[in-house]
Parts: structure tokens; sequence; C-alpha cells
């Protein structure tokens, strides 16, 4: 490990059960990244000891409630970080079961890259179409098809096509293998074969390690070119009449959800619809002349504009619409099932609106991707959902922005975060 | 479109707090931030200078004091609260002893887990809604769990099992009244991100971060300061019969109650020279240094249940 500073980032999730060796994996990658240290080593050997085992159990690692210990089995979402020296990593580690489908879309919502996990003596099975159905929909660009357990089936190479082929045919059909980037990996994450060394035992495979893969990752929003959005968090107004420079400040700070702008840029306060112009761009102390995606500044305007948190500037040549009306992918998350005749609230951005259900087209059932009429919604339903919103929204289809594209559905009496939606 | 250069993974990371920030100052009505003169804090505060200024941040500073604090910390503590000009509140798990609300099963027993009586008591006082700390997720593996916006009941109870579900960047800090929610904007760091913004941002901390002599024994395998001076000018960890008090170079990894955090031997006396020391140790952060997290598994898990953060 280096200690230098001016490494990227990835965030990435793991889809698959404990069975499929997707904790084994984890462990894997913090081990030979070194990211596991003595005493955490030493910890895990002992518990091992303790449960009768022979070898370290690396999955041990990652599960880190007492219930999960208890049960042998992944509850939450666990969030686990190791560094390489030139990339540091997110991984976001979610149970694979049916029951967990909330999990995983909540994994997969600040992912870029997914990891979907077979096993090699089972081949694509129904949860490999679940995974691969939600990292689809939860718009995750790159996916990364790991065919584990090669070593239990003598690494045979054959094995490993027959599965990619199926694969391949799969993603096909669900229009998955057209809109995303997916590579294949045959590995033994238990052995290490594949994962950051290569090893000798697959010498037919000559493509890239896994840790190559995720090194070489693009970076999220990289790709394509984005519309400016920034989401007025919090205006900052000093009222310091000491100090006249401070005494009309005036700064609008949020973080460039996606896009650029720079000092001089035209742009229009939504949902208001009032122009100006970018006076100045700051970051701290330093005074920025442009500002890209995911940074948190504070933005300057030529003119007195009256703007506050919920409100949206975005460049006057690319505005978004301002809709009363959306219609969305919605993931329920909560155990009160959704009822139609109440009302929620919508947050979305720094924004938040009274919703009212309008319908619900259909639920889709997320093992056979079969689509089905429904009257309400339960915990870990996917539906097409349109929503009548008391307050406009400024939106993009979720495809084009995972930021202004995406929503959450709150509870107004128990608070709780019930649903989270794209839009359509 | 513009060739990208994808931000370094210190400015994401300073981009991600400076908004979770941001929107606990815009989602909640009266948030405080937990500041113990720490290193975790003392970043946390750069951040919010960097998110609020060149206005009052929106919130007041609080220290709940176990009075058992390295006297180098306190002085450094009140020191940067007066630096910054922002309101620094006190409050005394001591002043807790004394209304009976916490009571010691033994007079040199930690005090860490007693804070849990003392924050909540100074939430109800204040009507805080809102506590922004400076937890990691990479500290231990109940934390690893925890949201960033983090709910907890009128009994400040985290429900690991219940939690509150958080997707992309959409926090949720709502709360009805006498419930509140623990921020924690700095969860995606590690140890070493902090070591790293601490030297970027040539960030100055207490002195017992660096290498320094000091009077130890060993004690249950670890190293053990002892002969502590406290504010009062009381001594505290007196050696006990038998123990072979050493002077030795050591530095603190985390700092926290004088009574269950031990040092690690070290010459690094810089924050260039911690880093590199950091990158190459091969005991956790909390592993060999808080005594108060080793008693089971699940120690953390069962504390922040309980209130703790």
């Amino acid at each position: 490990m280096t200690t230098q500073h001016n490494d990227s980032l990835l965030r990435f999730m793991t889809c698959g059960s404990v069975d499929d060796g997707k904790s084994t994996l984890i462990g894997r990658l913090l081990y030979d990244t070194k990211t596991i240290l003595a005493d955490t080593l030493n910890n895990i050997e002992r518990t091992s000891k303790k449960r009768g085992m022979e070898a370290v159990d690396l999955s041990l690692l990652t599960d880190g409630l007492q219930a999960e210990r208890e049960q042998g089995i992944t509850i939450d979402v666990a969030y686990r970080y190791f560094s390489t020296g030139t990339r540091k990593y997110i991984i976001a580690d979610a149970p694979g079961h049916e029951q967990y489908t909330r999990n995983m879309v909540t994994a997969a919502s600040t992912a870029n890259l997914a990891i979907i996990l077979i096993d090699a003596r089972k081949g694509v099975l129904t949860q490999t179409r679940r995974h691969s159905y939600l990292a689809h929909l939860v718009g995750i660009p790159h996916i990364v098809v790991a065919v584990n357990k090669m070593d239990l089936v003598s690494y045979d190479q054959a094995t490993y096509e027959k599965i990619k082929a199926d694969y391949i045919a799969f993603a096909t059909e669900i229009g998955l293998a057209q809109a995303r980037d997916i590579k294949f990996i045959p590995m033994s994450a238990l052995n290490g074969d594949m994962l950051v060394d290569r090893l000798d035992n697959m010498d037919w495979y000559q493509g890239e390690t896994l840790l190559d893969i995720l090194e070489a990752a693009p970076a999220a929003h990289s790709e394509q070119a984005e519309a400016f959005r920034f989401p007025v968090q919090f205006v900052c107004r000093p009222h310091d009449s000491a100090n006249p420079e401070l005494h009309d400040f005036r700064g609008f700070m949020g973080r460039v959800e996606s896009g650029s702008i720079a000092v001089g840029d035209a742009v229009t306060v939504l949902p208001n619809g009032y122009q100006s112009k970018v006076k100045a761009i700051q970051l701290g102390n330093d005074q920025l002349q442009t500002a890209q995606t995911e940074q948190s500044i504070t933005l300057l305007l030529e003119d007195e504009i009256d703007t506050s948190r919920g409100d949206m500037i975005v460049k006057t040549s690319e505005a978004p619409e301002a809709v009363k009306q959306i219609e969305a992918h919605v993931c329920w998350l909560s155990e009160t099932p959704l009822s139609p005749a109440r009302t929620y609230i919508v947050r979305h951005t720094t924004r938040e609106s009274k919703a009212k259900i309008g319908s619900i087209q259909y639920k889709v059932d997320v093992n056979t991707l079969e689509q089905q009429a429904t009257a309400d919604l339960k915990m870990n339903d996917i539906a097409r959902v349109s929503f009548k919103l008391a307050q406009p929204l400024m939106v993009d289809s979720y495809d084009k922005n995972r930021a202004t594209g995406a929503f959450i559905v709150i509870d107004e009496s128990s608070n709780n975060t019930v649903g989270a939606g794209m839009i359509v | 479109m513009s060739t990208k250069q994808p931000l370094s993974h210190l400015d994401w990371l300073e981009a991600e707090a400076i908004h979770i920030l941001r929107e606990v100052a815009g989602q909640c009505a009266n948030p405080v931030l937990l500041f113990s003169g720490g290193k975790d804090s003392l970043c946390i505060l750069r951040l919010a200078e960097k998110a609020f200024r060149p206005g009052r941040f929106p919130f007041p500073l609080m220290h709940i004091d176990t009075g058992h604090n390295y006297q180098e910390v306190i002085n450094f503590r009140d020191q940067r609260a007066a630096e910054l000009g922002e309101r620094l509140i006190v409050r005394s798990v001591e002043d807790s002893m004394k209304r009976g609300t916490v009571v010691l099963k033994t007079p040199d027993e930690p005090r860490n887990k007693h804070q849990s009586v003392t924050l909540l008591e100074a939430i109800e006082e204040f009507g805080f809604d809102c506590c922004i700390g400076g937890a990691r997720r990479d500290e231990e593996k109940a934390r690893a769990k925890e949201r960033i916006m983090s709910f907890r009941d009128e009994f400040g109870q985290w429900d690991p099992k219940n939690q509150r579900p958080e997707l992309w960047n959409l926090y949720n800090a709502r709360v009805h009244k006498g419930e509140n929610i623990r921020a924690f904007p700095i969860s995606n760091w590690t140890e070493m991100d902090v070591w790293q913004y601490i030297e970027r941002e040539k960030l100055e901390l207490p002195s017992i971060y660096f290498a320094h002599q000091r009077d130890i024994v060993m004690r249950h395998g670890a190293i053990f300061p002892v002969n502590v001076p406290l504010a009062s000018g009381e001594l505290i960890n007196q050696p006990k019969a038998g123990e072979e008090v050493i002077n030795m170079q050591v530095r603190f990894r985390t700092v926290g109650d004088v009574t269950c955090t031990a040092p690690v031997i070290s010459d690094a006396d810089d924050v260039s020279k911690i880093v590199v020391e950091t990158a190459t140790t091969t005991i956790t952060e909390r592993g060999a240094t808080r005594l108060d997290d080793q008693t089971s598994d699940a120690s953390m898990e069962q504390r922040k249940k309980e209130g703790y953060f």
C-alpha cells in the first residue's frame, strides 16, 4: 500500500448468497490487498476454530451484527473499504436472498459496478436472473459476472464457457447485454485464483484478473455528457454588518449532482425560472473557475434572486422539465404495504412534495420477470407506479441521470423511508 | 463534453461529507456537532468550515466530558473552538454522577460507556434533533452496518435490525419530537483517509497524537499509560503493586477516556511519519488501543443499542 493522495474512487457491489462464496470473495479481496490486519485475522481465526472449522473462514469478516453471526447469514448491507495505492474502493455487500431485494436495491443505488457471483457447479440460477435484473433496473453501468468455485469443477474451461453462453443469452433477452458493459471471469475465491493473483490453475483464461477489472473500471459520471444539475441545499447569508464584503453575501450551497459549471455561465433557477449568471464558485477559501460533478461548492450569482433549499440551479440552455406527475419503477422497502389511498412524501434531490398514488400499472416477479396486475405493494415488490405531486419536481429520466431521476418515498406518520423510485 | 478527470478519493470524500453536513443543516431544526478534540472531530470541523463559511456554523459544538480526558486534548478542544468563534457546550459525566443518573460499579471503572447517559441528558436539555459525530464504518464491524443518518428512538437506542433504508444520497433525517438522528459525515473514511486529510489540510492536532515520552506499564498485554495528570491535578492510572513502570516513546492512535485508551510504541513525531506508519501497521486502530471494545465480539453493538455513538 502506498500513501499517495490522488487516487480515484470506485464504488461497487457484490451480488450473491453465502453459498456462492460472496463473503469469501470480499474477505479474499481485503486479505490479498493487505487490508485485513493481524488482530482482525487472529479474531476470525479464533472464531473459526470455535466453530470447528479447519481453514480460516474469511466470510466472518463481513458479518458484523450479533444476529448475523448467530444465524450465519448476512441481513443488512455492509460497507467495506480497501485501497490499492492507485484506487480507493467502497464495497457495498448486500445479502442475496429474495426477501432482501430492498437491500440489494439499496446497495446498487450508489454502485458503479456490480460483481454477480455464479457457482460454477450450478450455473445461471433464478437468483442470478434476479440479481442481474435489479442491477440493470438500478442503472449500474458495469457488470462483472464472476463464475466462482472453479476449483470444484476441476477448473474446466468448457463449464465456464457454457455458463458464459447461458448468461449472454439471458442478458440479451432482458436488454441487459445491449445496455451495459458485461465482463466474465472464472475464479476461485477460496483459493484466490484470478482475484488479485492469476495463480496457475487456469492458463486457458487470458483475460484480466478481478482486481485488473476493478482498477480499470471507469469512475461514475465519467462516461457520458450530463446536464448541469445543482439542487440548492442551504443558503448562506452571514448578515455580517461589520464586514461590508459580507453584508450582501448570498451563497447557494450544494453539490453538483451532474455536469459542470463555469464562472460566467448563464443559469436558470427552478421552479421559478429566474435567470442570472454565475459570479463566483467557492470551495472553502478557494475561488474556482469551474466545478464538476460530485463537487460540493458554493455558487454566487450576479443578480439578487430569492432562492431557497429545494430550488435547482441549471444551465439555461439545458433546463429539465418541472413536472407534477411522475411515472417510476418503485421498490417497496417497508413492512407496511403501500396503501393507494394514502398521501406520502416524495423526496427528490433536496426537494419534497406530498404525493398521491395515481395507479399501479403492474408489479414484476423478480424471479420470472413477468408483469402482474396488483392492487397494493408489499416489502421487496418492484412495480411501475404513477404519482400525482402537490409541488413540481425538476426531473430527468433515471436512465439519463441517476441523481435527478431518483427519489425516495417517506411515510408521513412514521417518518420511515418506505419506497425507492426511479423515474421512467 | 469535456474530458473529465475524476475527483481524487480525498476530494470525493470531502465533497460527500460537506453534502451530509449541509443536509443536516437543511433538514434538522436543532442539530449539534459532537466535538472531543480528537482527530476525527477535528476533520469534521474543517469540513464544517468548508461547508458553511463565510457564515457561522448552523449548530453549536458539544463535548461530553468524562472527566478522565488528557489535559492536552481538553486544552486543544477549547483553543480550537475559540479560534473558530463557535459556541462550545460542555456537559460532564461527573455531573451525571452527582445527579445519580450515572452510578459507577468501581471508582476507577472506564467512563466511556457512561457518556451515553450524559449525552441523552444533554439532548433532552437542549432539544437537539440531530447529533453530528465522527464515527467511521471501518472502525468496528457493528459500525460497518450503520447508516450515515442513523435513527435513534426517544431512549437513544439504535435498532440494527430495523434501520431506515438509505439510498443514493437521499438522506431522511425526519424525526418526531424526542427522537433523534445521529449523522456521520465521515462514515466512508478509513483511518488512512483521516491522516491523509489531516496532512493535506495541515490540521493541527493535540500533542499526544505524536510520539512523546510517557510512563507506561504492561497490563493485560497492552501498553497502559500510568500517572496521568487530570485537570484537577489528580494523578490517575496508578501502577498496581508489582507492575514495572517504563518510560517509553509512544503516541495515541485514538483519544478517549484515560482509563481505557492505550498508546502504541512509535517514533512518528509528525503527520507524514504517521501516514507511513498507518500504511504499514499490522494492528487495527481500536485493536490494541481501545480496551473497552475487547470485552466481546459485540461490545460496540451493545453500547450503540444503548445510546452510545
